[in-house]
């Protein structure tokens, strides 16, 4: 199993509701500015892209998105596996959500490939999903675990999610990449992690801000936030965006 | 005639249609231990493309063909018929899924591309009609010759297989560039064949079969783990 | 050599087959033998070597309404080399009307070294028709390259195509050898049952023999290579037979 899925006793525990955890950097965009482009068009999910490297914790976040979720919206998970259902399967086997839910695209050793420049086989996905189980409000699509320059392609997701954890060094924001920089939403994974592998959040956090501008950057322990409270937040608040543009005839709830 | 620009287009790996998740039958032949070398990929390109690559060529030429040749009236009904008999060029089901699997891909960048085109005439098949149609509605759309249209096709089935066997046995690949450019000519002689036959009708169109394609088709969709779709 | 052979069977109205038409010429004789069941039982019996490049044969089979036949060959076709430059063709045509069954299990179409075979079927099944179709054919004699032999199979169903497959063998069939085809296996075959009472079976593969059901019709293919012509007949004979007839 994953560290971020397991649940050290020693593990901070955090009040999921709390919008505000003030002992955890994190950065707002400026107030009244929206630095996103504008959202896709009505009678649609929202489509979230999450991408990262390898073994940041895409799935976990996943996981913890769809608890965080479960009975509040019509929710539909796309994944990009570099062997095709091993993701799919362990949100299957977590019992986060309905299996008919979750969708698996198999991309010929080419994760990126699926996500950005050949996005067919994942908008086939969404669409079947969508056949299969009715209107959605959100749909996550998960990239395949790749490098620092993957990205979703604005044909795909409306908005994106990079993942990166303070176990892969707390460098990775000074390096930047196109996953790092322009993602509209940063997550620093596992920062329980942060004392054991010598990371030092604050300068994540000085250097994300120096890298994203006015794009936000959250700090997330899954261990002690099992529902991904911050980004939930972050993603209700782009639902309602897409909800004030593009109103959806249906009325979102539990499916 | 001067080469068009469109052709190579539409003939690039990095036309958005999905061709990069699949392996054209390689992955499983590869994991059966028929293909270990460049040698066997080269015995493997050589027989899928006078076999799947002589039907699909043959029917994207003849898909061609029913909208730049029929009337309107027809166009639907002819292009119903060579769905059919292109099912019944498919023994094995988890080809058939593939091929309108790749099919719906294809059509969906078509759609995007040229909006106005006549894709409507394409049947309504559950699971979306065959790919060898789509790309020959494609082509037709683009301006492309039935010749032309052909070419696209059998290129499309050696090429990805070859990109797919770079990425599997991790072979050189200026050696397995070196083999298409070897298979040139064969792969122009498939296409001006399956151009030819697109005349005929379409119970009399190619129907090159081969069994392990089948074989290893069924046993590629059974597995747990795999990197490509096909 | 040219010769035309035809069946004609019918329902006895007992529950039985009678064959109102059963002729043929050499080397395409036809025989008669005492059958089990409501089938009639039909052998081709070879009345010469070969076929030889040059030979035109051609058979045909008409199965009415409720009648059944059973059409076997007493051994396997050789397909030889003859006249240069000149095609052996053997052409099956068939039509089987609704209840009807035939049942085409003929021995094995070896392809000689330096022969040039054209085996043409082409098989009308109306709706409610029944069928099984076997096609088995042996690369080259022991140790022997094969000829050019191509095995064109095409079946309609209730006037909707059902079957259509080329295999072709041997010298002008590229890649036929490799892994994309048969993967130096010098046996291969498929046998076709078409049967509207049976549900369609999920698709299988063991080993290098899959059970395939078809698109257009109640019909089950199963496709094999293999490394000589019992272990083939092993896949595609009785056992499987036992399984659907």
């Amino acid at each position: 199993m994953r560290p971020d899925t397991v649940s050290p006793t020693a593990a901070p525990t955090a009040d999921p509701d709390a919008p505000h955890d003030e002992t955890v950097p994190h950065t707002h965009p400026e107030p009244g500015v929206d630095p996103h482009p504008p959202l896709a068009q009505a009678g649609r999910a929202l489509r979230v892209g999450i991408g990262g490297p390898v073994g940041s914790g895409k799935t976990a976040l996943v996981a913890a998105l769809c608890r965080a979720f479960a009975g509040e919206l019509r929710l539909g998970v796309v994944t990009n596996d570099i062997y095709t259902t091993e993701d799919a399967d362990f949100l299957k086997r977590a019992g986060v959500l309905d299996p008919t839910r979750i969708r698996a695209v198999e991309t010929g050793c080419c994760p990126h490939t699926a996500i950005r420049d050949d996005i067919g086989a994942n908008l086939d996905a969404v669409d079947e999903l969508a056949e299969a189980v009715g209107p959605l409000d959100l749909v996550l699509v998960e990239s395949g675990g790749d490098n620092l320059t993957a990205t979703f392609s604005r044909g795909l997701v409306d908005r994106q999610i990079f993942v990166v954890d303070v176990a892969g060094g707390d460098k990775v924001p000074r390096k930047g990449g196109p996953g790092v920089t322009s993602a509209d939403l940063l997550v620093i994974n596992k920062t329980d992690l942060a004392p054991m592998v010598g990371a030092d959040l604050a300068v994540m956090d000085r250097d994300a801000r120096a890298r994203r501008g006015d794009l936000p950057t959250v700090f997330l322990s899954i261990v002690g936030d099992p529902t991904a409270g911050r980004v939930a937040d972050w993603i209700r608040h782009q639902l309602a965006h897409h909800a004030v543009r593009h109103p959806i005839a249906a009325p979102a709830g539990p499916a | 005639m001067a080469t068009s620009s469109l052709l190579l287009l539409l003939a690039d790996g990095r036309f958005p249609a999905g061709a990069h998740a699949h392996s054209g039958g390689l992955e499983a032949a590869v994991a059966a231990g028929r293909v270990t070398d460049l040698a066997s990929l080269e015995a493997f390109l050589a027989g899928r493309l006078a076999t799947a690559g002589l039907v699909g060529a043959a029917f994207a030429a003849a898909a061609h063909r029913a909208v730049t040749s029929a009337g309107p009236a027809v166009r639907g009904s002819t292009l119903a018929l060579l769905d059919a008999e292109l099912d019944a060029r498919t023994a094995a089901p988890a080809l058939r899924t593939v091929s309108r699997r790749q099919g719906r891909a294809l059509l969906r960048a078509g759609r995007a591309i040229w909006p106005e085109a006549s894709f409507d005439d394409l049947p309504r098949t559950p699971g979306g009609a065959h790919q060898p149609l789509v790309l020959g509605l494609l082509c037709a759309a683009a301006g492309l010759s039935r010749a032309e249209t052909a070419t696209v096709a059998a290129h499309g089935t050696v090429t990805g297989a070859a990109s797919a066997g770079v990425r599997l046995l991790g072979l050189d690949p200026y050696q397995v560039q070196a083999l298409l450019v070897g298979l040139a000519d064969r792969c122009d002689g498939t296409a001006a064949e399956a151009a030819r036959a697109a005349d005929d009708p379409p119970e009399r169109l190619p129907a090159a079969a081969a069994p392990l394609a089948d074989i290893h088709a069924e046993a590629h969709a059974t597995w747990e783990v795999r990197l490509f779709a096909s | 050599m040219r010769a035309f052979a035809r069946v004609v069977a019918r329902a006895d109205g007992r529950g039985g087959t009678v064959l109102a038409e059963l002729r043929g010429e050499t080397p395409l004789l036809l025989r008669q033998t005492p059958g089990h069941g409501r089938a009639a039982t039909v052998y081709v019996v070879g009345g010469a070597a070969g076929p030889l490049a040059g030979d035109d044969l051609r058979l045909e089979i008409d199965v009415g309404e409720g009648a059944a036949v059973r059409v076997h060959t007493v051994a396997a076709s050789v397909a030889l080399p003859g006249r240069p430059d000149a095609v052996s063709r053997m052409a099956v045509r068939a039509v089987v009307h609704d209840g009807g069954a035939l049942h085409w299990l003929p021995e094995q179409l070896v392809a000689a070294a330096g022969c040039a075979h054209l085996a043409e079927s082409q098989v009308e099944l109306a709706a409610g028709a029944r069928l099984t179709w076997r096609d088995e054919v042996i690369c080259g004699r022991y140790g022997e390259t094969p000829g050019a032999a191509v095995v064109h199979t095409r079946v309609d169903y209730d006037g909707r195509p059902l079957l259509r497959q080329s295999l072709a063998v041997g010298p002008g069939a590229p890649g036929w050898a490799g892994p994309a085809v048969l993967g130096g296996a010098p046996a291969t075959g498929s046998l076709l049952v078409v049967d509207p009472s049976r549900p369609a079976e999920a698709a299988t593969v063991e080993g290098t023999l899959a059970r395939l059901p078809l698109a257009g019709g109640p019909a089950t293919l199963w496709t094999a290579t293999a490394p000589d012509a019992h272990t083939l007949r092993a896949h595609l004979g009785d056992a499987t037979l036992a399984t659907v007839v």
